[in-house]
């Protein structure tokens, strides 16, 4: 593994291989579903803050009383679609924004008060926000230079950061003349340069097409873990959030609605809206899977097609659509008891046409019961 | 390269009626201005044939009653006051403009509009007659005087018409939307993303003016000194309304020329050295400027 100057050391123990179920809660771990072990250190402590915009009874509540903990080393995301209040969160880490109420820590320290060029935290803008006047080598270097770190020691943790996002051939240009993607690079690597404590992006992939943005989760995911800085990830993407994240935390209108790892959230999610949002997901009425819950929610992989009745729990529908997508047929069946069911497997057996009568099955394992 | 071949035809095409206007409307004028100057000028306006550099020497060369060239500076006098008007009329222009257009660029998107649309209102009358106003402000029974001897701050009026001052107060009148609107222009692309990402990159209030605002704001400063200052320098309305003519500036003289003076030759060779002047002033700060930017 290539060593970097500007590390503090990775931690031995990086949090993506530990396993986070066995612990005893701390007070700050309210939110969390499944607190984990003392892997690392708290690096953010978010207590009860509140975001309202606006005053008296006209004002919007961004944030309604979020309270999380950030671990060391950690790749947080905040997922949840737009206006759920994750940007706002991150602006408030950043220091763009002062809460309403509660209490922000770093490190310990209480940071609420102190401005962004006070905060040992970087930001990856959406849209970059390079200094179109200044080379990328003069980018990156803006915060060193703001630090005041000059001189051989700054030109040579600049180009350290270049070679960070393979961009060293680049340096010399202007951000109008490299690509989006080279200009996305540019931006984290001048967030990386001065160290921060915590690196937050805002949905700095947005802005790219499908493949780039492929390659720049796996390249992000290799430079959070050379450099061993905290990454914060802002998206609404739930796929990016889950191939990249050694925890989530869903939010939906200002609160957090689910924290874990993302096998967690995928697997055991605790209300409709995780279910829905992160992967697809049927949310039937507990009552028609046999289950005492107000609702129970099933992953298209994990329905079976079944053309006559085999097991209890199976229930007669006809299919209303078949898609061919290669590796899997995906395919909607209208149970008689009304709900529609997206099924997407492998193995659905064919023919299948719109109009055949058939039999879903939803195996026990793969409910997920649901109390909202 | 048929397909490139016919995109430069079509690119000719929309340059076409820009080529026009600049050949027919400008090229051809300072054409005819150039040969123009070195004629003869008929008593009775228009020029004769005869070939002579004579106003051009005139510039500089006084004759005397023996016919004798003496060097004489009144036109060299008179080209000086214009450019130290105009420099002025600049510098006070910055000092101005800097700081309304940083104004105007920092208040929200709606009153922008509202304010740019301020700006450009004097536009809507014609220059003349603005000028004229500003008779009718200063002059002694004039509106400003009225109001001080209201106000009883001054018991007998302030003759401020027919000065330097009137005249500079004019050009600035003039020229100061050109200076504003290309500052206000460069400042309001600077994106506050940007100024965001300054300020989370340590810098304070100060770095972030001096290392960012300042930088994206000059282009437009540079456009704004040209556009107060060209035109400035040759102008003749305000040194002839407001500054009642008793000092002539470069633009009222040449202005001379075509009417009372009759004299089109030296008129025209007044508007050549005036030319020539600016274009060498434009292109020494282009040098510099390229020099600077490989510099940095």
């Amino acid at each position: 593994m290539q060593t970097l100057t500007l590390g503090r050391p990775a931690e031995p123990h990086s949090l993506a291989s530990s396993d986070s179920a066995v612990t005893s809660p701390g007070p700050l771990d309210a939110m969390e579903t499944a607190p984990r072990a003392e892997v690392g250190t708290r690096l953010v402590e978010v207590q009860g803050v509140t975001k309202a915009f606006g005053a008296g009874p006209s004002a919007v509540k961004a944030l309604d009383d979020v309270s999380l903990t950030i671990m060391a080393n950690e790749f947080f995301t905040l997922l949840g679609p737009s206006g759920c209040g994750k940007t706002t969160l991150l602006r408030l880490l950043a220091g763009f924004e002062h809460p309403t109420s509660g209490v922000i820590l770093l490190d310990g320290r209480y940071v609420v008060d102190d401005p962004p060029n006070r905060r040992p935290v970087n930001t990856v803008f959406q849209s970059y926000a390079l200094f179109p006047h200044m080379t990328v080598e003069q980018n990156v270097g803006f915060g060193l230079e703001r630090q005041g770190v000059r001189g051989p020691a700054a030109a040579e943790r600049v180009s350290a950061m270049l070679r960070l996002v393979r961009l060293e051939a680049l340096a010399k240009r202007r951000p109008d003349q490299i690509s989006g993607g080279q200009q996305q690079r540019v931006a984290l690597a001048r967030a990386l340069a001065p160290q921060p404590r915590l690196l937050l992006l805002d949905e700095p992939l947005s802005a790219l097409d499908l493949k780039l943005r492929r390659g720049m989760q796996v390249e992000l995911k290799r430079i959070q873990r050379e450099t061993g800085i905290t990454f914060v990830l802002v998206t609404h993407d739930q796929e990016e959030a889950l191939s990249m994240s050694d925890r989530i935390a869903v939010m939906d209108h200002g609160r957090v609605l689910q924290l874990g790892r993302p096998q967690e959230i995928y697997e055991r999610p605790v209300c409709r809206f995780v279910a829905d949002f992160i992967g697809e997901a049927n949310v039937l009425p507990g009552s028609l899977v046999g289950l005492a819950t107000p609702f129970a929610a099933i992953r298209p992989e994990r329905v079976m097609l079944a053309p006559v009745s085999t097991a209890e729990t199976a229930l007669p529908g006809r299919v209303v659509e078949v898609t061919y997508l290669g590796a899997t047929t995906s395919c909607a069946v209208a149970l008689d008891d009304g709900p529609i069911v997206k099924i997407e497997r492998g193995d659905l057996p064919s023919p299948l046409l719109p109009g055949q009568a058939v039999h879903c099955l939803f195996p026990a394992a793969a409910l997920l019961p649901l109390e909202e | 390269m048929a397909a490139s071949s016919a995109r430069r035809d079509r690119a000719l095409l929309l340059a076409g009626p820009a080529l026009l206007v600049i050949v027919v409307f400008m090229l051809l004028p300072m054409a005819i201005a150039a040969v123009y100057s070195f004629l003869t000028p008929d008593p009775y306006g228009g020029v004769l044939h005869p070939f002579t550099p004579a106003s051009y020497v005139r510039f500089v060369y006084d004759r005397d009653l023996d016919d004798q060239l003496i060097f004489d500076t009144t036109y060299l006098q008179i080209f000086a006051r214009s450019v130290v008007q105009a420099l002025f009329c600049t510098l006070f222009c910055l000092l101005i403009g800097l700081p309304l257009a940083w104004y105007m660029a920092t208040r929200p998107p709606r009153l922008r509009q509202v304010l740019v649309l301020l700006v450009t209102i004097p536009f809507w009358t014609n220059l003349l007659i603005r000028t004229y106003c500003w008779v009718l402000l200063l002059r002694d029974q004039g509106l400003v005087n009225q109001v001080l001897q209201a106000l009883g701050l001054i018991k007998e009026p302030i003759t401020f018409l027919y000065s330097d001052g009137a005249v500079q107060l004019g050009l600035v009148y003039s020229s100061l939307p050109f200076m504003v609107l290309p500052i206000y222009g460069a400042l309001e692309k600077v994106d506050p993303r940007m100024v965001e990402a300054a300020y989370d990159l340590y810098a304070d209030r100060w770095a972030i003016m001096r290392r960012l605002v300042w930088p994206l704001a000059w282009p437009g400063v540079v456009a704004g000194c040209l556009l107060v200052f060209v035109p400035a320098l040759g102008a003749f309305l305000s040194p002839d309304i407001l500054g009642g003519g008793k000092k002539l500036m470069i633009g009222s003289l040449i202005q001379q020329q075509f009417t009372t003076g009759r004299d089109w030759s030296f008129g025209a060779a007044l508007s050549m050295i005036l030319m020539i002047f600016v274009l060498g002033a434009l292109m020494w700060s282009a040098w510099r400027r390229t020099r600077i930017g490989v510099a940095t």
